[in-house]
């Protein structure tokens, strides 16, 4: 009989939402993405999760709930204030997004408010220009800005965005004026805008660069991160193009939960997440979508996420 | 002609089970107010991760062509258009219904979405290298006057009063800018937290198109007892393929309209079927017809937002920059089998491009068999009784606004819209024009501040927007349209 009661009232624990680790997930899980389907991060996040189901994973499936809009803001507000702190609502955050739209204001949440449990992906940034663009280097293109100082326009994913923080960082660097053109409708607007030529250049993700400059319409003038990538062996990063640009914009994205969830919870997902992340199918597709993976532990993305406020902290101070 | 070779992978028995199963189910969805086809082919992604290249990519193809005809169903028998490409259906769809006509109105609906859907996906097989500069030649000035192009059509939609459509419009408009704006990075009208994304173009359309006949149905039921019950009549096939042939200038204007409107990336669907509608009226010998239940209005209507679905593609496929919010999500699907689209997609894939294009042009047939087979008994949907039906679908409209995005802040925008279209229905204003605000809002503002910093970059926005051959067009046509409905309002005022 006590132990008819004691099954009957670990079950209630699990079906009221508190946290019962040892058994932790007893049922499927749900994880937030702040954009709408189809996009990168959407698509990334549905890979990387594809095996939670797995016995050596979570062995629980995720599914993905959509809640796009306002550059993520939307999403990031209802996860932090309306979440459920249980271990089953997780998110994927977009590092520097949330933490620049933070510092910018207007929004309910800051990096306390969320706990990082891994990272799965790092896409930098990189500068572009149309196929037959005058411009061949960063050099080209900074010498025309110096020349025609705001006349230069290169269009970006939005606002307080890894595109804008690169953008910013390039005009801080090379001390020059150009004019940045915010698109609606993310990256691949963006993109549409150089290859068209509605505008001299852009800074979009490197995936997306990736495979339009292998069907031959853009050119890769340089990469805002610390190294070269491996899908882009030729082409030079911004130090080395002689411009200090860090990797401060480059899009890490990751899972995360409410500030507020048990701590048993935080460690069962933070040992489990990042293995599920190396299981080789997920690398597979990764790879096949031109998706550069970079897998970091719960510890590696705090020091990440600490680091990255301070940088923008001081890189937004002026705007 | 190098398509014909590939159809063998497409009649295959695991593609056709494919593309069969992702047909009814597409319909099904489609049918299903809230889901619209970028949910429909969103949910069906990670079923693609188990199948092969081709068979994940038929099974994509498919659902999308029919979820697209599939909201039709929900437009004319519901009066919920499952998506922005269905909200035309509505206007003479759901009246044809009413009457009695709803397996006819289903009928010619699937027939012109087969003859519009099968001429877009024939533009894409042979003219893709040609339209991919023609949606590339579209830049933010073009873009902004295109949209106010399509504001000057919300003046002529309102069949009663060219003021009271432009009121609505203004209405739609001062909506659509609620929310955080990207451009400028400020909030905007966020008195609720659920309204910080903005209004959500589904929940927006359940609440004004549904809300208010529920209203009303109610009401009735409450003070007249006696509401006539409505006797559904048959209708044979062979007529409604008759009736869709005989009314070639809604059929051709649809069409047209729509696959031209399909390819310019960020605007296409969402505004193809009403464009279409409203010219399909203006070229009509029978103008005064439309909105009463009249077959050109569902033949252009439905014709226009299929004929869009292979146009949309062409931006994805050889440039890789998805044109509409599902050809993102059909660019995901590509990408998890490491194929990337682009301008030697063709040459380096046609083993997989090809049966994908060869099983939409099956897939439309498909649908349309499919779609007339279920007209003659979802057509007694009709028959319910009124005080059924509004619960029903009152039941809908919730669980479709909620399914969006699992939000009940957007059951509230639905129920809040919902009830102040009630009212403004009752002063004459309607829904079809406040929609297409809501819309083309976004499309002129966001265009129009991209096109003013690049021209303050540049040599000035009157250069910028006045001059080139595209803007010239494009104002011309819209002071012609904004003339004819003056013109036209005029004139019938005499007459009167």
């Amino acid at each position: 009989m006590k132990k008819i009661l004691a099954a009957l009232a670990v079950s209630l624990m699990g079906l009221t939402g508190t946290a019962y680790a040892g058994n932790y997930p007893e049922r499927p899980i749900l994880m937030m993405v702040s954009y709408g389907a189809g996009g990168a991060t959407d698509f990334q996040a549905r890979i990387v999760t594809m095996t939670a189901g797995n016995e050596d994973a979570l062995g629980m499936p995720i599914a993905i709930i959509n809640k796009p809009g306002a550059g993520g803001r939307v999403g990031w507000n209802w996860f932090s204030g309306e979440a459920d702190k249980d271990g089953y609502t997780l998110a994927a955050y977009n590092v520097p997004h949330f933490i620049a739209q933070s510092i910018k204001g207007g929004v309910d949440y800051s990096t306390d408010s969320f706990e990082p449990i891994a990272n799965w992906g790092a896409d930098p940034a990189v500068f572009i220009v149309g196929k037959d663009s005058e411009f061949n280097s960063m050099a080209d293109v900074v010498a025309f800005a110096k020349a025609n100082p705001g006349k230069l326009t290169f269009s970006g994913a939005g606002l307080f965005v890894g595109h804008h923080i690169a953008a910013l960082q390039i005009e801080q660097a090379a001390g020059v004026k150009m004019a940045y053109i915010p698109t609606k409708g993310g990256g691949a607007a963006a993109m549409k805008a150089v290859i068209a030529g509605d505008v001299l250049g852009g800074v979009n993700n490197l995936s997306d660069a990736f495979r339009a400059a292998a069907a031959g319409n853009i050119k890769i003038l340089g990469i805002a991160d610390l190294e070269r990538s491996t899908f882009l062996p030729d082409v030079p990063t911004m130090k080395e193009q002689g411009l200090d640009v860090d990797n401060a914009s480059v899009n890490f994205r990751g899972i995360m939960v409410p500030k507020g969830t048990p701590q048993d919870v935080i460690d069962k997902l933070a040992a489990t997440v990042p293995e599920m992340f190396k299981n080789k199918r997920v690398a597979k597709r990764m790879k096949a979508g031109g998706s550069p993976m970079h897998i970091m532990t719960r510890d590696e993305v705090k020091a990440m996420w600490a680091a990255r406020q301070a940088t923008l902290e001081e890189l937004l101070k002026g705007l | 002609m190098e398509f014909i070779y590939y159809f063998g992978e497409v009649f295959t028995p695991v593609s056709m089970l494919l593309l069969i199963g992702g047909t009814i189910g597409g319909l099904i969805l489609g049918a299903t107010p809230g889901l619209s086809p970028t949910m429909a082919v969103a949910l069906l992604i990670p079923f693609t991760f188990h199948l092969t290249a081709v068979h994940g990519l038929i099974l994509l193809g498919a659902a999308y062509t029919s979820t697209v005809a599939g909201g039709a169903v929900s437009a004319i028998l519901l009066k919920i258009p499952g998506a922005p490409a269905n909200i035309a259906t509505t206007l003479d769809g759901h009246t044809m219904a009413q009457k009695g006509d709803g397996a006819k109105a289903l009928q010619l609906s699937f027939i012109s979405s087969l003859i519009g859907g099968v001429f877009g996906v024939i533009l894409l097989i042979f003219l893709t290298p040609v339209l991919a500069q023609w949606a590339l030649a579209f830049g933010p000035s073009h873009l902004f006057w295109l949209a106010i192009l399509g504001v000057t059509v919300i003046g002529s939609l309102d069949s009663n009063s060219v003021v009271k459509g432009l009121l609505s419009g203004c209405i739609g408009m001062w909506l659509a800018t609620i929310g955080f704006d990207d451009m400028l990075g400020v909030k905007r009208f966020v008195f609720h937290p659920s309204l910080g994304g903005g209004v959500n173009i589904i929940p927006a359309l359940i609440g004004l198109f549904a809300i208010p006949q529920v209203i009303t149905m109610f009401a009735k039921g409450r003070f007249d007892t006696s509401v006539e019950q409505i006797k559904v009549k048959k209708h044979p096939i062979g007529a409604a393929i008759k009736e869709v042939l005989s009314r070639k200038i809604a059929l051709v204007v649809g069409t047209i309209t729509g696959s031209i409107i399909g390819l310019i990336p960020g605007v296409g669907g969402q505004i193809a079927g009403l464009v279409a509608y409203d010219q399909a009226r203006k070229f009509s010998p029978e103008r005064a017809k439309f909105g009463t239940g009249h077959s050109e209005g569902i033949i252009a209507a439905e014709a226009a937002n299929n004929a869009m679905v292979g146009p949309s593609l062409v931006p994805l496929l050889t440039l890789s920059i998805p044109g509409s919010p599902t050809a993102a999500v059909l660019l995901g699907g590509l990408l998890i089998h490491g194929i990337f689209p682009g301008t030697d997609l063709f040459e380096n894939h046609p083993d997989v491009v090809w049966p994908f294009i060869n099983s939409m042009l099956i897939g439309q047939v498909l649908m349309c068999i499919f779609g007339i087979y279920i007209a003659s008994f979802a057509a007694r949907v009709s028959q319910v009784p009124q005080s059924v039906m509004a619960a029903t679908v009152l039941g809908l409209a919730v669980f479709g606004s909620y399914a969006v995005q699992q939000s009940m802040g957007d059951v509230y925008v639905m129920a809040v819209l919902g009830c102040m279209m009630y009212f403004l229905e009752r002063f004459g204003f309607t829904a079809a024009p406040l929609v297409l605000g809501l819309i083309l809002g976004p499309i002129a503002e966001s265009n129009f501040v991209q096109g003013s910093m690049i021209a303050n970059a540049q040599n000035g926005a009157f250069t910028y927007f006045f001059t080139g051959g595209l803007n010239m067009l494009l104002i011309a046509v819209a002071v012609v349209s904004i003339a004819y409905s003056a013109w036209s309002e005029l004139s019938t005022r005499e007459d009167a």
